[in-house]
């Protein structure tokens, strides 16, 4: 059982939730892995207890690249969670990973969601926030809570080559 | 519109129309009930059987839907003197009533009882709020709540607005249009003295009002109320004898879903919702096609899901949803209009059954607004809509409701009057 806390919030990995203990344990190493299926090979997340594209059972971890492309997106400025009141607005980012795109049919990606962060793994302020929408390049970083747990989050990908296609809600 | 002849469906064709609804009831939208849920559901049930004009020994059957946030059917029954030959609770919320409505149904043609009461008792305000404020957000993040939760990505609003803002992207559907859900629903409350809302307000009020979380402004979400509602479903056999024109039911659909309904934001396209899906089921069932519909309940707790159901649901083209729902057809006196009651925008919030009572009333043709009431004891419906008359749509015979629990699950339901 790991237990830690976050932004005011209590995390909790439970001792048979092994799926979570690896896709977290591999974080805590900010080594980003994800159940790849022995049966079709294919890719997942978030961590499950099977394969959602064959049923098959086993998998294994097997590193991913953490970089991709804003798919959506929400900017929230009203926290649920009193921690992060002190970090609005902050971004919600769901984010297509470079890696499986467009498999197994056109309409789906492996989407991993994480919040903007600066490249240490802290919200990122509202600068950062107002320049990121669909279409922004960025890359994985973690945010580190507590042994045996970080958070994936994402980052502006500064080495990105194209960064002219950023759509954004419109009314700002 | 009157029933079409000779349509075919995959349900069997004995069911449509056999079972109907006889009773409706709830208590007053508040925000402060002093009651509990076993309090209010009793009274809601004891409206309905009123209504129905049936005794407690002539119901044998009870169904409830919540979140560990109300009663349990046994006990709400015992304390109606209602002994049931059968009963069920169920976990859940915006995608249960049509299922449930569905499953007593099903019970009833299985021969394990006659007549189902169901309900939905919540103190959605004043005791356990379901955006996940209070208790909900100190409670421990775990299993696939570290993929969310963790985010600050949690409330309904926050889950479902990536799937409204690829919307916008994918469809150049604007704010203001999905914003005149909120104006046309706030005049539909406005002709509701239930509505906990009833001022009436404007896109610029609607866009206007402080943000939440992209793109839903304050005046895109729904109001939180203390409130039970209960609904009647017997055999329109059974319901020749009853108070009211029976309500029948045409066809239904319960909790269908997107591939991967729990996190819905892996199936794409993302801005396409549950109602894809379930129209295959819904439309052949019924034998009724979106065109013969008179009157929708599409579930509004935000505007958005109002908007991407009607769409998906095959109201207007994929895509057409923002120009359906601003171009007037949803207001009474347009074409079709959703929600009349002012819906969870602004009448109140539990989780959809209101929206079929409304369409109940509506297909009686009997919404209780401040109409005359004629020497018969019938209400006069003027058919005049503007602020505080009648919220009747003319000559209502068909209504759809279309349930919505995440844009990965949602359940619908056709009625005709019968």
């Amino acid at each position: 059982m790991i237990t830690a806390e976050y932004l005011g919030m209590p995390l909790e990995i439970n001792d048979l939730d092994t799926e979570n203990l690896d896709y977290f344990s591999h974080c805590s190493r900010h080594d980003f892995r994800l159940q790849r299926c022995c049966s079709c090979d294919l890719f997942r997340y978030p961590p499950t207890t099977a394969c959602p594209w064959c049923s098959g059972a086993e998998s294994k971890w097997v590193a991913v690249e953490g970089r991709g492309t804003v798919h959506s997106y929400t900017e929230v400025h009203h926290a649920i969670q009193p921690a992060f009141k002190q970090h609005l607005p902050y971004l919600v980012l769901v984010v297509e990973l470079d890696t499986q795109n467009g498999k197994p049919s056109i309409h789906e990606a492996l989407r991993v969601v994480g919040n903007l962060t600066t490249p240490d793994g802290v919200l990122a302020p509202r600068k950062d926030v107002g320049a990121v929408g669909i279409g922004t390049r960025v890359r994985m970083v973690f945010t580190d809570v507590a042994p045996g747990i970080s958070l994936p989050q994402w980052t502006i990908d500064e080495g990105a080559a194209d960064k002219s296609r950023v759509w954004r809600y419109p009314l700002e | 519109m009157p029933m079409p002849e000779n349509v075919e469906g995959t349900t069997p064709k004995y069911l449509r129309d056999k079972y109907a609804i006889v009773g409706v009831g709830e208590t007053d939208y508040r925000r402060g009930s002093t009651l509990s849920t076993r309090a209010m559901a009793t009274r809601a049930i004891g409206n309905a059987m009123r209504d129905a004009g049936l005794k407690a020994s002539e119901i044998d059957g009870m169904l409830s839907y919540q979140f560990n946030d109300s009663t349990f059917t046994p006990l709400v029954a015992g304390d109606l003197g209602i002994r049931l030959n059968f009963y069920m609770d169920v976990f859940g919320g915006g995608s249960s009533i049509e299922a449930l409505i569905g499953i007593a149904i099903g019970v009833i043609e299985a021969g394990m009882c006659k007549t189902v009461v169901i309900f939905r008792s919540m103190n959605g305000f004043s005791q356990v709020r379901i955006g996940g404020t209070g208790a909900r957000a100190v409670a421990p993040v775990a299993g696939d709540m570290l993929h969310s939760r963790a985010y600050g990505w949690q409330s309904a609003g926050q889950s479902f607005a990536p799937s409204f803002m690829r919307h916008m992207y994918d469809y150049g559907t604007t704010a203001e249009q999905v914003a005149a859900v909120r104006v046309a629903h706030s005049h539909h409350a406005s002709n509701n003295p239930k509505a906990f809302y009833k001022k009436r307000v404007t896109v610029e009020e609607v866009i206007g009002s402080r943000m939440i979380c992209k793109p839903l402004h304050l005046l895109d979400c729904c109001v939180e109320t203390d409130n039970a509602n209960a609904i009647i479903v017997t055999s329109s056999e059974r319901a020749r004898d009853l108070r009211h024109v029976p309500v029948k039911i045409r066809g239904v659909v319960g909790r269908c879903c997107k591939p991967r309904s729990d996190m819905h934001y892996q199936t794409g396209p993302i801005s396409t919702v549950a109602g894809h899906y379930a129209k295959e089921i819904l439309w052949p069932n019924s034998g009724v096609q979106p065109e013969d519909i008179d009157v929708t309940g599409s579930y509004d707790a935000f505007t958005f899901t109002t908007m991407l159901q009607l769409e998906d649901y095959g109201f207007c083209k994929k895509g057409e949803g923002g120009h359906y729902v601003s171009d007037g057809t949803i207001k009474l006196g347009g074409r079709r209009p959703n929600n009349t009651s002012g819906g969870h925008l602004c009448e109140g919030y539990t989780h959809g059954i209101a929206m079929v009572i409304e369409n109940v009333r509506q297909l009686r043709h009997d919404a209780d607004d401040s109409c005359p009431i004629g020497p018969d004891g019938r209400r006069q419906h003027t058919h005049d809509y503007g602020e505080g008359g009648c919220r009747q749509v003319k000559d209502a015979e068909l209504s759809a409701n279309l349930g919505w629990a995440s844009p990965g699950t949602g359940s619908a339901l056709v009625m005709r009057r019968g």
